[in-house]
């Protein structure tokens, strides 16, 4: 609210910001290119069984290692080729970015609610709580994320499940930092003031009064962390310690093609094709974000 | 500075203990080391046999006690395969690990800092678009993908270079590449939005109406201080290598330390994998000291102010 010659309801304003927004975005040209793919690979993700053209399950050895449609040796049924095992690689490349997709977001939640909690409570208190969060934030920092995982998975034992909460338990630290920096800002605000003032509840000035007005720069640490998670979950299941066959993540098709990648290329050339064009989408509409919020403490 | 230095060091030594804690925890709690020692067909009179003998039955704070005593000897542990003393075995492949990462450390200033300081020069020219791409699309491609694709186009259909082992430097090129372009783009970042921050600034403006010549003017007065902040993130950028080694060790077959983390992993030899996280820590949080260090000796601002 600049001008308060048309005074607006609470309400109001938010739906006037809100269409601010959206209007600036659409005119911002990485945020629609990003959302779009984002767009698509969600509706992919989500419709993978109505989308893939096979079972990605099923193995056909007399159709094994057949090329994808730009070959002269290529099979009509199989558009994108087959795997070492005559799986449709098509259907297989669907499914996997549900995997994918449902990692990313799974560890992203799991890593913000940690992160923005740790930073909530070091922001707004200060002091000693402050110290002890910031230690544990360069403790984590320290530890190279990529071995913990490999060494926790190596001992639990490798699955879906355990890979996005070691993702989630590792990928927190910048939700922290970020979050204890804005919190410190909005703290010396009159609204957090006033409703400290009005005896409101900790976890009513936290969540309610802080957390809403932290959100933008929030929502760029979330992409970062999520391309961050896809790439993360790529590279333990290439390293085999990850999501497990016959599974069909990106990575560990990668892997699994590893053996055959000399005389078929393209077995290699679209899960990593998949897996850039994911994270690439995500990382530009971080940008678009930072852009789009820049007046909100980019 | 003396009480920013000790505040910075306190801090590096409380980590430090809680790394040691978590690494004691993932090889002697989290996993049986008794049943590491013994082996898979290990009876259960063999387990009590050797708990008593490497005093596993003592309870966790003195066990812990005794594996920080040992730390601080330089007894890291002994592998539950080789035998050999965990130290020995990391040390061997140092060498290997360590120039991968200086030479892709090396790579990616070499590309960010004339890139970051040509893009911030001309932004918004062509120039600062390829630079701006060429940082995105680094920071998505996934590293083992980008090895896997040297490894086709360079190793298998061009022949030019060796894709496996690391006996010569040839050996290192494909890897290098691989890493260093994974640690550049948040390099290039840094360093053209530092200079742009430092090319608006009052001095610069006030050196260029002076009359300083241009490559001066950049090089001498404003690349210096958009330099401060990349120390500190090639520290840490540095320290990722060191992780990111395991994934393009293990595809280079480069038999450095990231290659025997992997190795260890798979056969779930924890003495190994704990003393590499243990190392590649104490490392990590020696290398960011300095750096921080570094800055306060070169900024006084921070001295003062403390971060």
């Amino acid at each position: 609210m600049t001008d308060q010659s048309t005074p607006m309801t609470p309400e109001e304003d938010t739906l006037v910001r809100k269409l601010g927004f959206w209007r600036k975005a659409m005119a911002h040209r990485t945020f629609v290119f990003s959302g779009t793919i984002l767009l698509v690979l969600l509706l992919v993700a989500v419709f993978a069984h109505l989308l893939a053209p096979y079972d990605p399950f099923a193995q056909n050895i007399a159709m094994r290692l057949k090329p994808p449609f730009w070959h002269d040796t290529t099979v009509a049924e199989h558009v994108l080729g087959t795997d070492q095992l005559g799986r449709d690689y098509m259907s297989r490349l669907i499914y996997g970015a549900r995997i994918s997709v449902t990692i990313a977001i799974a560890a992203t939640v799991v890593s913000a609610v940690i992160g923005i909690t740790l930073g909530l409570l070091a922001g707004y208190y200060g002091g000693w709580i402050d110290t002890a969060i910031s230690t544990i934030v360069t403790t984590r920092l320290s530890m190279p994320i990529i071995l913990i995982a490999l060494a926790v998975v190596a001992i639990v034992g490798p699955s879906l499940t355990v890979v996005i909460v070691v993702l989630g338990l590792l990928l927190w630290d910048q939700f922290a930092v970020v979050t204890r920096v804005a919190t410190q800002q909005v703290c010396a605000r009159d609204y957090v003031m006033a409703a400290r003032v009005l005896g409101s509840s900790l976890p009513h000035i936290l969540f309610r009064e802080i957390l809403p007005n932290i959100r933008a720069p929030l929502m760029v640490v979330a992409t970062v962390e999520m391309a961050h998670a896809v790439l993360l979950e790529a590279a333990l299941s290439f390293l085999g310690l990850g999501v497990q066959a016959p599974l069909p993540s990106w990575g560990l098709m990668l892997s699994e093609a590893k053996t055959s990648m000399f005389f078929s290329p393209w077995l290699i050339v679209l899960p990593g094709a998949c897996l850039f064009v994911l994270a690439l989408a995500i990382n530009l509409m971080g940008d678009a974000m930072r852009d789009l919020t820049a007046g909100g403490r980019g | 500075m003396l009480t920013y230095l000790l505040r910075r060091a306190t801090l590096a030594a409380v980590v430090m203990v809680i790394v040691s804690v978590i690494c004691f925890v993932l090889s002697n709690v989290a996993s049986d080391p008794a049943m590491g020692i013994a082996g898979a067909q290990a009876t259960d009179e063999d387990l009590a046999l050797i708990r008593r003998q490497y005093g596993l039955d003592r309870s966790l704070p003195v066990q812990y006690a005794d594996y920080l005593g040992g730390l601080v000897q330089g007894d890291f542990g002994t592998s539950y395969l080789s035998k050999r003393p965990v130290l020995e075995m990391i040390t061997e492949r140092l060498p290997v690990t360590a120039l991968l990462a200086v030479l892709s450390m090396a790579l990616a200033l070499a590309i960010a800092l004339p890139l970051g300081c040509a893009a911030a020069l001309w932004p918004n020219t062509i120039v600062d678009r390829i630079a701006q791409l060429l940082a995105v699309a680094g920071q998505a491609i996934p590293n083992f993908w980008a090895g896997l694709l040297l490894i086709v186009v360079f190793g298998v259909q061009l022949r030019w270079l060796p894709i496996s082992g690391s006996q010569t430097l040839a050996h290192f090129v494909l890897p290098t590449i691989t890493l260093g372009t994974f640690a550049m783009p948040p390099l290039m970042r840094l360093i053209r939005a530092g200079m742009i921050e430092v090319l608006a600034s009052d001095y610069i403006r006030t050196a260029r109406a002076m009359g300083i010549r241009p490559w001066q003017v950049t090089f001498k007065y404003a690349l210096k201080n958009a330099v401060l902040p990349v120390i500190s993130l090639s520290a840490v950028q540095f320290g990722f290598m060191l992780g990111g080694s395991v994934v393009v060790e293990s595809i280079f077959a480069l038999n450095g330390v990231g290659y025997l983390a992997w190795q260890s992993m798979s056969r779930s030899d924890m003495p190994v994998i704990q003393a590499i996280v243990l190392l590649i820590s104490l490392f990590y949080i020696v290398l960011t000291l300095l750096a921080d260090l570094l800055n306060g000796y070169m900024d006084p601002r921070l001295r003062s102010g403390g971060k």
